[in-house]
């Protein structure tokens, strides 16, 4: 692709992909330290995707997650420390610590949460791009999903009905090889889940998930697409996760040698080297990088400083209350 | 007040929260020029459009993932799931993601979603199309669900589900659509959580959901004949439920049959039950009587369907044996 990036959108590249990076590196620890209970599943050498798309949204825009979805909350704006006190199960956390990693969510962000149902978002989405059809606004809504949730009902129903109703839906599908252990070759006869969306008339490319450039620029002609009422489109990006699915994986499903090929094509590596090449200078990257530590050890003592939510707060936002005038029959 | 179908009561809720408020608007399958397979929609399309009257693909994942979705950020949706038994098929939408959405957001978002489905046998509709599935909704935190038993709930019930900040799911019965009743033209709300003494008495107590209650209200008439006095309730939801109602009507007669025609096993009259026992544990003459389909797939052939499900005669006989109790 010829078409230039702008050099703040090059830059935001690199500091949403560092980001990521950098709190998910943290979190691995503090996981292994016993600080974060539950499950974790990280997307270290994921970040360009959710770079690339989410540099193209506005605020207003909607997107929907995986079960693997930090990343996805910090490129649509997130921050570090509330999303730390979510993972740490604190009462400052950004769903009060209700939600944790997979279910974690800012609606005002435009993140309609981490799910932890493969496949479930990619119906969601479609109502959310609903809504601004709907009122007319020409906001879009990306649903995020792997390689895995195209094999549910729920994609195919998904990509059918956003087809039908021209939606501004955009499907982004980090095909990272494996259904948690199950690989793509074992789980599907298609080796590009691109090819799906020629079976409900909808556009769709596959791009090299580990070029955040590659990534932004796919999904700038499908939010364009989607913006000016055209419809959905299907965009694959081809990566991987060089973590094991959940922290504590066994990992007998893949090689080393595989992982380590993967590592060489790590996108923040590359993407810093396309950077220099450019004559961005290295003092530019490495404030960026001091930057996002600082604000990562923040994180990390917010999280460790906040309260513990009141047990008694456990039933509560289950259901809103009624408005007033309901409220007596 | 006006002389009107179920079908009708139905309807003029629907229309009526649709001129209400733009952001209200229905999805489902053959919904639009069809009118539903009920019927219940004709004639909306041509009064509010394609665009708030809005037939779907055959995918009921798709439909309630985007009224999720849509709720999510500030529509208010009404699907239609067409048979209750369809659910089945994208169950996730409503247990894992609709019911939890909220909280697990630490109720950073309000889910104002109604779903409309249909239950119920008595049709030869068979096995894939004639089951009673509200206790599995009752088990899952996060969900409102009535069961209207009358036109007047009908329309007054699902006003107030339009206009819940909340998932609310609404099954309809099937043999009700075409029976008639008064029902206000104007515009009415029936609050949920509030039961219904439709018969009073002293004798038993029979809670009875959907068209277990027209059973019912029969059985009471046909006791009444025989110096039984029972008592008719209809919780009308089941969350929330009106259990206080219930309790102080027990307190009462001593004695409790549930009528539902979902199977027993696993029914909501165990839950139901369960409840009462322990808050008039004291006050029970009689042990609690639980009416409701043999626990069997329901059969094709009217003969076979009508020895599954249970009518007037069975609560009959259940209010006998709890009269009939001796410890």
């Amino acid at each position: 692709m010829g078409e230039k990036i702008p050099k703040d959108v090059e830059l935001q590249l690199y500091e949403t992909m560092q980001r990521i990076r950098s709190f998910e590196l943290a979190v691995i620890e503090l996981f292994a330290r016993g600080k974060i209970p539950g499950f974790l599943h990280t997307y270290v050498g994921e970040e360009a995707v959710a770079a690339g798309v989410c540099a193209n949204l506005r605020p207003e825009d909607k997107i929907i997650s995986t079960h693997r979805g930090h990343g996805h909350l910090i490129a649509k704006g997130g921050r570090l420390d509330l999303m730390m006190a979510e993972l740490f199960g604190r009462r400052t956390g950004y769903c009060k610590g209700k939600g944790g990693s997979m279910h974690i969510a800012e609606p005002d962000l435009g993140m309609l949460g981490a799910n932890a149902i493969v496949g479930a978002g990619t119906v969601i989405i479609n109502g959310a791009a609903l809504t601004a059809q709907y009122l007319g606004k020409d906001e879009v809504a990306v649903a995020f999903f792997g390689d895995g949730a195209s094999n549910t009902g729920a994609f195919h129903e998904a990509l059918n009905m956003a087809a039908v109703w021209d939606l501004p839906s955009i499907f982004v599908c980090e095909n990272n090889a494996y259904a948690e252990s199950t690989p793509q070759t074992y789980h599907q006869k298609i080796e590009d889940v691109a090819d799906r969306a020629l079976g409900y008339g909808i556009p769709s490319t596959t791009v090299d998930g580990n070029d955040p450039g590659a990534v932004y620029l796919a999904a700038k002609e499908a939010v364009a697409r989607a913006r000016s009422g055209e419809g959905p489109t299907l965009i694959e990006a081809k990566t991987y996760r060089i973590r094991g699915h959940y922290e504590g994986d066994p990992e007998i499903y893949r090689t080393k040698e595989e992982v380590e090929a993967w590592k060489q094509k790590c996108p923040i590596e590359r993407w810093r080297k396309v950077l220099l090449d450019k004559g961005v200078s290295a003092e530019t990257l490495e404030e960026i990088d001091a930057r996002i530590d600082q604000e990562l050890e923040e994180a990390v003592a917010f999280a460790e400083g906040s309260p513990l939510p009141d047990p008694a707060e456990a039933r509560s936002d289950i259901f809103t209350p009624l408005p007033a005038e309901m409220q007596n029959g | 007040m006006a002389e009107m179908t179920y079908r009708e009561a139905v309807k003029q809720a629907l229309r009526e929260e649709l001129q209400n408020d733009e952001r209200v608007f229905m999805l489902g399958e053959d919904i639009a020029e069809f009118g539903g397979t009920f019927k219940v929609s004709l004639g909306l399309l041509e009064e509010f459009g394609p665009r708030r009257i809005r037939n779907t693909p055959l995918s009921e994942t798709a439909i309630l993932g985007a009224a999720v979705g849509s709720a999510a950020t500030g529509l208010r949706p009404i699907a239609e799931i067409m048979y209750s038994d369809f659910f089945a098929v994208a169950l996730d939408q409503v247990v894992n993601q609709a019911a939890k959405m909220r909280f697990m957001f630490g109720g950073k978002i309000s889910l104002p979603l109604t779903i409309r489905t249909t239950m119920g046998g008595r049709r030869s509709a068979a096995a894939q199309h004639s089951q009673c599935l509200e206790s599995w909704f009752m088990h899952i935190p996060g969900l409102k669900i009535a069961l209207p038993s009358n036109g007047y709930d009908a329309k007054g019930l699902l006003k107030s589900a339009v206009r819940d900040p909340n998932p609310t799911i609404i099954f309809e019965n099937k043999m009700l659509y075409n029976e008639k009743w008064d029902v206000p033209e104007e515009p009415f709300f029936v609050p949920w959580g509030q039961a219904n003494i439709l018969h009073e008495g002293t004798d038993v107590t029979v809670v009875a959901l959907s068209d277990m209650v027209g059973f019912s209200l029969k059985a009471a008439d046909k006791l009444a004949e025989e110096g039984v006095s029972v008592e008719v309730i209809d919780p009308r939801t089941l969350m929330p439920l009106d259990i206080d109602t219930i309790v102080q009507s027990v307190r009462k007669t001593g004695r409790l049959v549930i009528a539902h025609e979902a199977c027993v096993t696993g029914g909501v009259g165990g839950e139901i039950g369960s409840q009462v026992a322990y808050r008039a544990f004291d006050y029970l003459a009689a042990p609690v009587e639980r009416v409701g389909a043999k626990d069997s797939p329901i059969p094709f052939a009217p003969i076979l369907e009508r020895e599954v499900l249970p009518d007037d005669q069975d609560v009959v006989e259940a209010v006998y044996r709890a009269m009939d109790y001796s410890a």
